[in-house]
């Protein structure tokens, strides 16, 4: 192991060029360029094999991975925003047809208006393409998630792409202490690639993406179903053995002063940071007060979740992405939904905050905390969303 | 279809094909809704509709055209259409004007 200064966009190109992956192929995006340019120089300078694919646009990235995925070999890529957008059709092919192909992406808000800077818009709007999601709370996170992702994709029982999302400019932008996995340790953990097929493989030729029908199609997606199922225990056992590797444990979530807190923030990505602090704050300030870190947004663990608001006597849900027109964002819409039918009646508060990149700052964190605080004492839940740090 | 299909348990993952060359498992001459009709005596085997069928539904003995496939014949007409004969040698007619096969 070594500590090492990086930032983001540079943290998951040291995964990619410990992972050395056979096909990556990739278009430039704001905030996801430097992370790929740091990866051409990798090739450029022959430190890893790789066969870098430049092409004329993001449909043809994913197009290119589902292809180069088919052939067999180990593929990564990344991107942000208006290029996920781009490649919308494409994730759906490449999950449907099981490809583990690994994506960054560095979270940026969707246009319009136009705008480069974080939110959550972009991957939220991919939630239910079949990609695992893995949310990163910092730097550290992001190339953690990014060795494990190789891992859980790969995995014979999941075999699905995943996505692991890191904030656009406050993670990928901001130099961090990062701690790094010697080479020889980070290739021993993903290890090699053994595809169940390969279209390169003219022994034992195979159909990719078959046309499907009314009698065949809605099997197949019970199927892939399965491999999204699959991954709740694959995410665990691949989080205990990187923990045992790394020091660093992972789970779906990362609990954080639970133990005896009447009252906690869900949050995912950089805010869980800030949050952090808050946390801090308020608990030396005498308030039984904690955090819940969600990690894996997909599969979601809905289950899981519920037991650890359990102890809680009200809670919020922070969402960077809108979901107009819905009650909530997708954060609040899944633990909201989860909460009904396991027996858990908290008031619930959602906040969407954040967005194109709006600083959170320690005192908007702080205003959660007091409107739930509130919340526990009269019971009640707000019926509306809040918008943190908007201007009326 | 009559025969039983296979459970999700039992198909592949993406549903990648496995045996090459299956096609002809798949019977698609359900889908037909006009029927192409061989009139032999009519027929000079030139083999103008073997070339443009899509389906490889005109079936061949020692280089003549002996018939149609017709479980696999989607009934798209394009044989009738470039038959080069004035008195076609294949016209289509309706499924529910022909009998059953």
């Amino acid at each position: 192991m070594k500590i090492v200064g990086l930032t983001g966009n540079d943290a998951v190109a040291e995964a990619m060029r410990q992972v050395d992956p056979d096909v990556v192929a990739a278009y430039p995006i704001t905030p996801q360029t430097e992370l790929m340019e740091r990866f051409a120089e990798f090739v450029s300078d022959g430190i890893v094999k790789t066969e870098l694919v430049l092409v004329e646009s993001e449909h043809s990235a994913m197009s290119a991975c589902v292809g180069a995925s088919g052939a067999g070999s180990r593929v990564m890529t990344a991107t942000s925003a208006n290029g996920l957008a781009l490649m919308w059709e494409m994730l759906y092919i490449a999950a449907s047809c099981r490809c583990p192909i690994v994506m960054t992406v560095v979270n940026r808000a969707l246009s319009g208006p136009i705008n480069i800077h974080c939110d959550h818009s972009d991957s939220m709007g991919a939630r239910d393409a079949g990609w695992i999601h893995l949310f990163s709370e910092n730097s550290q996170e992001a190339y953690d998630n990014t060795l494990q992702a190789v891992r859980i994709a790969e995995h014979p029982d999941v075999s699905l792409p995943v996505m692991v999302t890191l904030d656009g400019f406050i993670i990928s932008h901001t130099l961090e202490r990062v701690e790094i996995l010697e080479d020889e340790q980070a290739k021993k953990f993903v290890g090699d690639f053994s595809p169940k097929y390969s279209l390169l493989d003219v022994q034992n030729p195979v159909t990719m993406g078959p046309l499907d029908f009314h009698d065949f199609y809605f099997e197949h997606k019970r199927l892939q179903v399965q491999g999204m199922e699959n991954a709740r225990h694959v995410v665990r056992e691949i989080g205990k053995e990187y923990g045992a590797l790394s020091g660093r444990d992972f789970d779906y979530f990362e609990s954080y002063r639970m133990e005896d807190a009447e009252l906690a923030v869900v949050a995912l990505g950089s805010a869980v940071g800030t949050a952090r602090g808050v946390v801090d704050e308020l608990r030396d300030e005498g308030k039984r007060v904690g955090l819940l870190k969600l990690r894996v947004f997909r599969p979601f663990p809905r289950r899981e979740i519920v037991e650890l608001l359990r102890g809680l006597k009200a809670f919020a849900v922070m969402d960077r992405s809108n979901s107009f027109g819905s009650y909530g964002g997708p954060v609040f819409s899944e633990v909201r939904s989860a909460c009904y039918g396991q027996g858990l009646e908290l008031p619930i508060v959602n906040y969407v905050y954040g967005l194109g990149g709006r600083d959170t700052t320690f005192e908007d964190i702080r205003r959660v905390y007091q409107e739930i605080e509130q919340m526990a004492s009269s019971g009640k839940a707000p019926d509306d969303i809040r918008f943190l740090n908007v201007r009326e | 279809m009559s025969e039983k299909l296979p459970g999700w348990k039992e198909l592949t993952a993406g549903g990648v094909i496995e045996k090459a060359g299956n096609a002809s498992e798949y019977e698609t001459g359900s889908w037909r809704v006009r029927r192409p009709i061989l009139d032999r005596n009519k027929c000079t085997s030139c083999l103008i509709c073997w070339v443009f069928c899509p389906d490889s539904s005109i079936l061949l003995e020692e280089g003549k055209v002996s018939g149609i496939d017709l479980d696999h014949c989607k009934g798209c007409g394009i044989c009738a259409r470039e038959c080069p004969l004035k008195d076609k040698a294949i016209v289509m007619q309706l499924e529910s004007e022909c009998e059953s096969t």
